[in-house]
């Protein structure tokens, strides 16, 4: 019998999929064409202490193997999530993770303490909504904070380290290829206590238009997501599983169930979807069934067996 | 995947293709594209052009990469489909103008052969196309190649107006409401571009006054005076 489960905190996950923040929406879209209790996680759209409109003008722009998107955090607000969301989260058999970004220190600490709350609330019912909070400081496309917090250890420090302080629920740090050194980034998130780490966020990049002479985002870059930059996340997620102790979340450009055994061999405890979502509406079932497939074929019992082999 | 019935050039660059199999969908909505590689990444969004028992017609325009394959595709080659999506056009009763200009014609057909009393204006730049195909289903089409079609439309002739064409078009019929202070209503459909398609990713989000829809779900049909149109 294949075992696919593995844990981040003692949180439960039946699979190594999880669904990557900013495709998935909250889960109900995707919900209208597969069961996604299937999948063994999805972290939800970035959200904020106050709602965000997102950035202006065009949003997206194709590749080659991969998009650019300028989305620019565009969200409903905390409030409204854990007042409209939550209660659909509260029903799913899956883990349950909220992104949590900001623009400044003090927005995250906010956010942070309204999830705890709200989970207190709820488990005083005998509920739950969320199990685990991704901590985005690796956001491209927002002009203050998110990526400023991702580049810098040393600033990226404060931030996890209050964060920490103020909630209860375990803690993943959303990692950013642009960081100045992602695996003292990842160390930094270690010794703050954070439970893991997810890495990559898009990789800042850019498209001109030559004919109107000007960068097709209004935001100049945007970020860099699909195919693409799997062999790069590959690689940056194979050197910090390496340096780190706590999971190891792998996320970039996966569209394939050996693109998965890539990242666990890698080191990765689990896994995150994200573009491939766009390109195949049942991504995370076939996935899953491709996985189980790949480890029948090869004679695994469990991930554990080939995880962090390379 | 579907089976590709037809895919037939009917003006440069311009395409109809009739996809075999049982499909829905409302005046307005549309569907996303793509061929079997993973490569160009994402689907293309596709409005209705026609909808019968036993196939789907898409109308497109060769422009990038995803449409200049979808133009190599032969009869009895695949297509991978998902749709219907968005809100389509509203159920509406009434005097009626179809305004479309250059691909933009694609979803009046099918909204033409639906609603009754309407009339239907369409525009080119360099060259009509489908011409026999629009007469054959209303007597009141009207073609103008180059200067803008949506100066031959006489807003208050109608009680609604559906706009579908390139921007600065729907732009021009959003002002000429203001302008000429007319009560109907006035609709568009946005073309902007999108990635997931069913309301996940926000990348083809639009403004408007009463704050951000997504032009998939909410859209691609929106009143005119809801939405701030960008060029």
């Amino acid at each position: 019998m294949i075992n696919l489960s593995g844990s981040i905190a003692g949180v439960h996950f039946k699979n190594p999929l999880v669904m990557a923040s900013g495709t998935f929406g909250f889960g109900k879209e995707y919900a209208q064409y597969y069961d996604i209790s299937v999948l063994g996680g999805i972290a939800g759209k970035g959200l904020t202490l106050h709602p965000k409109s997102g950035n202006e003008g065009l949003r997206v722009f194709e590749t080659p193997s991969g998009m650019l998107n300028s989305v620019g955090l565009e969200n409903p607000g905390i409030k409204h999530f854990l007042e409209n969301e939550a209660g659909f989260w509260e029903g799913l058999d899956l883990a349950r993770i909220v992104n949590l970004g900001g623009d400044h220190i003090d927005e995250y600490i906010e956010g942070a303490l309204l999830i705890n709350q709200d989970s207190r609330i709820r488990e005083a019912k005998g509920l739950k909504a969320v199990d685990i909070i991704e901590l985005n400081i690796s956001c491209p496309n927002v002009k203050e904070g998110g990526l400023a917090y991702g580049i810098k250890t040393e600033k990226a420090r404060e931030v996890v380290r209050e964060v920490r302080a103020v909630t209860s629920i375990p803690l993943v740090i959303k990692l950013s290829p642009n960081a100045e050194d992602l695996v003292s980034m990842a160390v930094m998130c270690e010794e703050e206590g954070a439970d893991g780490v997810s890495l990559i966020n898009t990789i800042s990049a850019m498209k001109i238009d030559v004919y109107k002479r000007k960068s097709v985002f209004r935001n100049l870059y945007a970020g860099l997501s699909g195919p693409a930059i799997k062999p790069i996340a590959l690689r940056m997620v194979h050197q910090v599983a390496s340096r780190v102790n706590i999971p190891v979340i792998g996320v970039g450009g996966i569209t394939s169930a050996t693109d998965v055994i890539e990242f666990i061999m890698a080191g990765a405890s689990l896994v995150q979807i994200g573009t491939y979502n766009f390109v195949n509406i049942h991504a995370g079932e076939e996935l899953l069934s491709g996985i189980t497939e790949f480890m029948n074929n090869e004679g695994i019992q469990t991930l554990d067996e080939i995880r962090g082999i390379i | 995947m579907a089976e590709i019935m037809s895919n037939i050039q009917v003006s440069p660059g311009v395409f109809r293709i009739k996809i075999s199999g049982k499909y829905e969908g409302r005046i307005g909505q549309f569907y996303m594209l793509r061929g079997s590689r993973i490569d160009p990444l994402l689907s293309r969004p596709l409005s209705i052009f026609d909808l019968k028992d036993h196939y789907i017609e898409f109308l497109y325009q060769v422009v990038g990469e995803g449409t200049h394959l979808f133009a190599s595709l032969k009869r009895g080659d695949s297509l991978n489909l998902v749709g219907p999506l968005g809100n389509g056009f509203p159920d509406i009763e009434g005097r009626t103008a179809l305004v479309g200009g250059g691909i933009g014609i694609a979803p009046l057909y099918f909204a033409a052969k639906q609603l009754r009393d309407t009339d239907i204006y369409l525009g080119f730049r360099e060259e009509a196309c489908l011409v026999t195909d629009f007469n054959s289903i209303s007597s009141n089409v009207r073609i103008k190649v180059g200067g803008s079609i949506l100066d031959e439309v006489v807003f208050e002739d109608y009680d609604h107006i559906l706009v579908c064409g390139p921007t600065g078009m729907l732009k021009a019929a959003k002002q000429k409401q203001v302008e000429q202070d007319y009560h109907g209503n006035v609709y568009v459909s946005v073309e902007n571009k999108m990635a997931c398609g069913i309301g996940a990713c926000l990348v083809c989000s639009v403004k408007g006054p009463e704050g951000t829809k997504r032009a998939c779900v909410e859209g691609p049909v929106f009143l005119a005076k809801e939405v701030d149109l960008d060029d």
